[in-house]
């Protein structure tokens, strides 16, 4: 089954919740809506589950539009944040709603439903449970509930909203696993909205970065980490260290340090930042020619790895470096050395003079070329 | 493109519209039409007769004592039956609502039996020269019994929810219990003793049926407006009814009006 | 730090205190409240059981019970249809006009019972609105049957809508949208996850309209005429006694009406005690 949402848009009030949306899903895809809170990923997922609609736009399945079919019709498992669970109906009775209320024709017998209900409790590891009230049961239990609640129509699509935002820490990472399997086991398409980017980067095919109503980029876990689109990606996903930079001549300058790397084409002069994550800054004690003097301040160990804060007077800046704790232990890391900065890597982004704002259009990755000798004692 | 996901908005509101206009806006209209026939100065003049007047200022004057009398005895009420604890107090809370629930003619009757001169209390009152059945107190009596539970009812919650803590603090910074009322837990309480207060005054305007056995309903003396609407539609006098009717309307809906801008404050000084 | 501690732990001085308050709470409520009941039962019983089942047997009595039950069954039910409906579109839709529409459901309980009546009489009675046209199809509703419905409608008519809009506010649609994306008809949603969820609330609201709908007076007073054993509704039948001095008879009826206050009272307080939790969105109530 292929999902095309083409050209969505939808405002409530004053406030845009998505602008131009257009997405496409592969069959059997595990896909993310990724955003912070406001972005427009749980009106995207309303949407699909047709609980909400476009005021333009349109979303097809299998080429046939979807917009114009009922909720009712839809056939599309939709997990509630909240679950939603039926709270005066047992667990077993939740489960069956779905089969039960379907036209006589269609309705499985009694039977039917009873094998089926017993399967999906055991399918959610809750067989035994049957009797018990949504009320009676944990929050984890009561995700299960909604997730066999949802597969008992037998979907060709499963909507999950914050799936595990209202769970416990340790039980939301066993939950999160199990839910991938699952999803393998079933062959299920799955999209989940989340705003845990720790979550969609475990969990997901693909993660849909959203803000302000409008995708900031698309991609695996791992494009979206290592190769940020856009400065909102960047800031949003992993820690990451921003710094102000000049472009001129088409090299780029921060502080005192001016970048010997290829030029930078379709950059003209002006400012921008670059980004630099935190295990993309390397430093040394030996003073060396090219890279910022720096000072380090604390030493942050935080178990397997270590987070270090570094002064760098050139820029005014205070920068976070992340390295194993391992090896921050055999550097005998400490307060107050006195060490050179370089970054491995830098993904720049200039300034549009007229707006001021950061252009995602004009991004470019920049790798710095320092001596191999430095680049030897570095590591 | 506005559609809406759940079914039957078209039905649920159609019908409730429908229903309203019908049996509530219609005859209202009606009323509001009969009494603007009479055009300004005969309304003027049907709701400005001495009579009328007498009986619009034992009406409302006697509605606002009793809605004084049960912010204050309604304030102690609700106070005794959240914060301390004694045998019965479940039965007491429960018969709170009894005006509620006691039809108006049967309260009319039986407090009539009780204040009459010869009745259980009226026997030991006449004596000392307080006269209650047949007067103006016995009019104010009816009233404080059928608006009392409104003040306990909106103060009830609100106690419940204030903070013990509030009080603990006011005390460890050294005051005195009734500064610790005064001037913590009064200012708290405020929003709804005055919408209680607001929700007995309207209840007691508009009473009729346990004031009209016990008020004697003396011209000049102990009539309320109600019955007076009442007496112009036994005489067929109906532009005259109208015309009373829509000055207690215009009452009600000026108490409903205040009642509503309580709530407004009330909600805006709980979102401080 | 030994005076808080001290404080805290009630005092002599301050257990009489409470003693007074509470003294005065009960001396209250038992003078003002437990009396007027008990004389009720006691003015009925007063000349002895015989007289009291005498008056109660009386033909005009039974008359007036039976026309009191024939308008709550025809008004309550009316009322409760109006309440799911005015319920489920104020809680779960957005439309423009939804204060307003919230504030005429509260309307009648600001009208005082006396103009509830005498706007039906204005409307349908012989000199008004539709006098003229109801007389020439010789349709009768005011004095008659039909009127004294409509005004107890119109008096109970805020009772249900009101329990259930605040609790269905507060439950929020997600298991109404997740029955829909489990397939349910609109009638299968309502019936199997609405109503369920609002049962008690529910039931809570029929209880005080039927109450209100059984003991109304001022409203059905007025567009009653007072016929007797054809339109006097019980609390209008005591009046009609009362005043023809059959101290007995007028509280005999009035007892019968004084004991469905205290079932009323009685299932509600188990409402509230049993169910509280469900019926807790409950806004403060009046009335």
């Amino acid at each position: 089954m292929t999902l095309e949402l083409s050209h969505l848009h939808r405002r409530f009030a004053d406030f845009r919740a998505l602008d131009d949306v257009s997405l496409s899903i592969a069959p059997g895809e595990f896909v993310a809506l990724l955003g912070p809170s406001g972005s427009g990923k749980t009106t995207l997922l309303r949407i699909l589950a047709g609980l909400d609609f476009p005021d333009a736009g349109d979303v097809r399945r299998d080429g046939r539009d979807l917009l114009s079919v009922s909720a009712r019709e839809r056939g599309v498992g939709l997990v509630f944040q909240h679950y939603a669970l039926f709270r005066h109906m047992t667990v077993f009775e939740n489960i069956a709603f779905g089969l039960r209320v379907r036209p006589r024709a269609k309705r499985p017998s009694r039977a039917e439903i009873a094998e089926r209900v017993e399967k999906l409790l055991k399918r959610v590891q809750l067989d035994g449970l049957g009797n018990r009230y949504p009320a009676q049961l944990s929050g984890g239990q009561r995700q299960r509930v909604a997730l066999a609640r949802a597969l008992a129509i037998e979907p060709d699509l499963l909507l999950l909203d914050e799936p595990f935002g209202a769970l416990d820490a340790q039980v939301r990472v066993t939950l999160r696993r199990w839910l991938r399997h699952l999803h393998e086991e079933l062959g299920l398409t799955t999209v989940f909205v989340t705003h845990d980017q720790e979550e969609a980067l475990e969990l997901a095919d693909r993660v849909v970065v959203m803000n302000q109503g409008r995708i900031e980029q698309v991609g695996t876990p791992d494009e979206v980490y290592q190769q940020p689109g856009t400065p909102f990606v960047f800031e949003f996903i992993g820690r990451v260290n921003k710094i102000p930079v000049k472009f001129a001549g088409g090299r780029v300058q921060a502080g005192d340090q001016r970048f010997d790397a290829d030029p930078l084409d379709g950059i003209g002069d002006g400012s921008g930042v670059a980004y630099v994550r935190p295990e993309h800054l390397a430093f040394t004690t030996t003073s060396l020619d090219s890279g910022w003097k720096a000072t380090l301040g604390h030493v942050f160990f935080a178990g397997s790895v270590a987070h270090v804060e570094i002064e760098v007077p050139a820029l005014g800046l205070t920068l976070d470096a992340e390295l194993g704790g391992d090896e921050a232990q055999r550097r005998g890391l400490a307060a107050g050395m006195s060490v050179t900065v370089q970054p491995r890597h830098l993904t720049v982004f200039a300034h549009d003079p007229k707006t001021g704002q950061l252009d995602p259009s004009r991004r470019r990755v920049v790798h710095p070329r320092y001596g191999q000798a430095a680049l030897a004692r570095m590591r | 493109m506005a559609r809406r996901v759940l079914p039957g908005f078209g039905l649920s509101l159609g019908y409730a519209i429908a229903y309203l206009g019908l049996i509530v806006l219609l005859p209202l209209a009606a009323l509001a039409l009969k009494a603007a026939g009479l055009g300004f100065s005969g309304l003027w003049a049907a709701v400005t007769t001495p009579r009328v007047f007498a009986a619009l200022k034992l009406s409302f004057g006697a509605a606002v004592l009793s809605a004084f009398i049960n912010a204050g005895v309604g304030l102690l009420i609700a106070w005794v039956l959240v914060r301390y604890r004694f045998p019965g107090k479940r039965l007491f809370d429960a018969l709170v609502d009894l005006p509620f629930a006691l039809p108006t003619a049967v309260a009319g009757i039986a407090l009539t039996a009780l204040y009459a001169p010869n009745g259980w209390l009226g026997r030991w009152l006449e004596p000392l020269g307080l006269k209650v059945a047949f007067t103006q107190t016995g009019v104010l009596v009816a009233m404080v019994f059928v608006g009392f539970p409104f003040v306990v009812r909106t103060l009830q919650p609100v106690l419940e929810t204030l903070d013990r803590d509030l009080e603990e603090a006011a005390e460890s910074l050294g005051a005195t219990r009734v500064q610790t009322f005064l001037r913590v837990l009064f200012p708290l309480l405020l929003p709804a003793l005055l919408t209680g207060f607001a929700l007995a005054l309207a209840r007691a305007v508009g009473e009729y049926g346990s004031v009209i056995f016990i008020a004697g309903n003396k011209p000049f003396e102990s009539e309320i407006m109600p019955l007076l609407i009442v007496q112009q539609l036994e005489q067929y006098k109906y532009g005259e009814a109208a015309a009373i009717g829509v000055v207690m309307l215009g009452i009600s809906f000026a108490i409903l009006l205040g009642i509503g801008l309580l709530q407004r404050w009330s909600r805006r000084w709980a979102e401080r | 730090m030994n005076e808080i501690v001290l404080s805290r732990r009630p005092s002599k001085a301050r257990v009489s205190w409470h003693a007074v308050l509470i003294a005065f709470a009960v001396t209250f409520l038992v003078l003002f409240l437990v009396l007027p009941l008990a004389a009720v039962f006691v003015e009925a019983l007063r000349k002895g059981v015989g007289a009291y089942t005498a008056a109660l047997a009386h033909s005009e009595a039974l008359a007036s019970i039976r026309l009191t039950l024939l308008v709550a069954a025809i008004s309550v039910p009316l009322n409760t249809v109006f309440g799911l409906a005015a319920a489920w579109a104020m809680t779960r839709f957005d439309f423009r006009g939804k204060a307003w529409l919230g504030a005429f459901i509260d309307l009648p309980f600001s009208v005082s019972p006396v103009v509830s009546g005498l706007i039906y009489v204005l409307l349908f009675g012989a000199q008004g609105w539709f006098g003229p046209w109801l007389a020439e199809h010789d349709i009768k509703l005011i004095f008659a049957v039909p009127g004294l419905v409509l005004a107890t409608v119109f008096v109970t008519l805020p009772f249900v809508a009101r329990e259930l809009i605040p609790l269905m506010q507060a439950q929020g649609s997600e298991e109404e949208e997740a029955a829909r994306t489990l397939g349910a008809t609109g009638w299968q949603m309502f019936f199997r996850v609405t109503l369920p969820n609002v049962k008690w609330a529910l039931l809570y609201g029929v209880l005080l309209c039927n109450a209100r709908a059984m003991g109304e007076f001022g409203a059905v007073s007025v567009v009653s005429g007072h016929i007797r054993g054809l339109t006097n509704t019980m609390p209008l039948h005591v009046e009609i006694l009362y005043n023809e001095y059959d101290y007995v008879g007028a509280f005999a009826v009035a007892s019968i009406l004084a004991l469905l206050a205290l079932v009323t009272l009685a299932v509600k307080t188990f409402l509230e005690w049993r169910y509280g939790a469900e019926l807790a969105a409950r806004a403060p109530r009046g009335h």
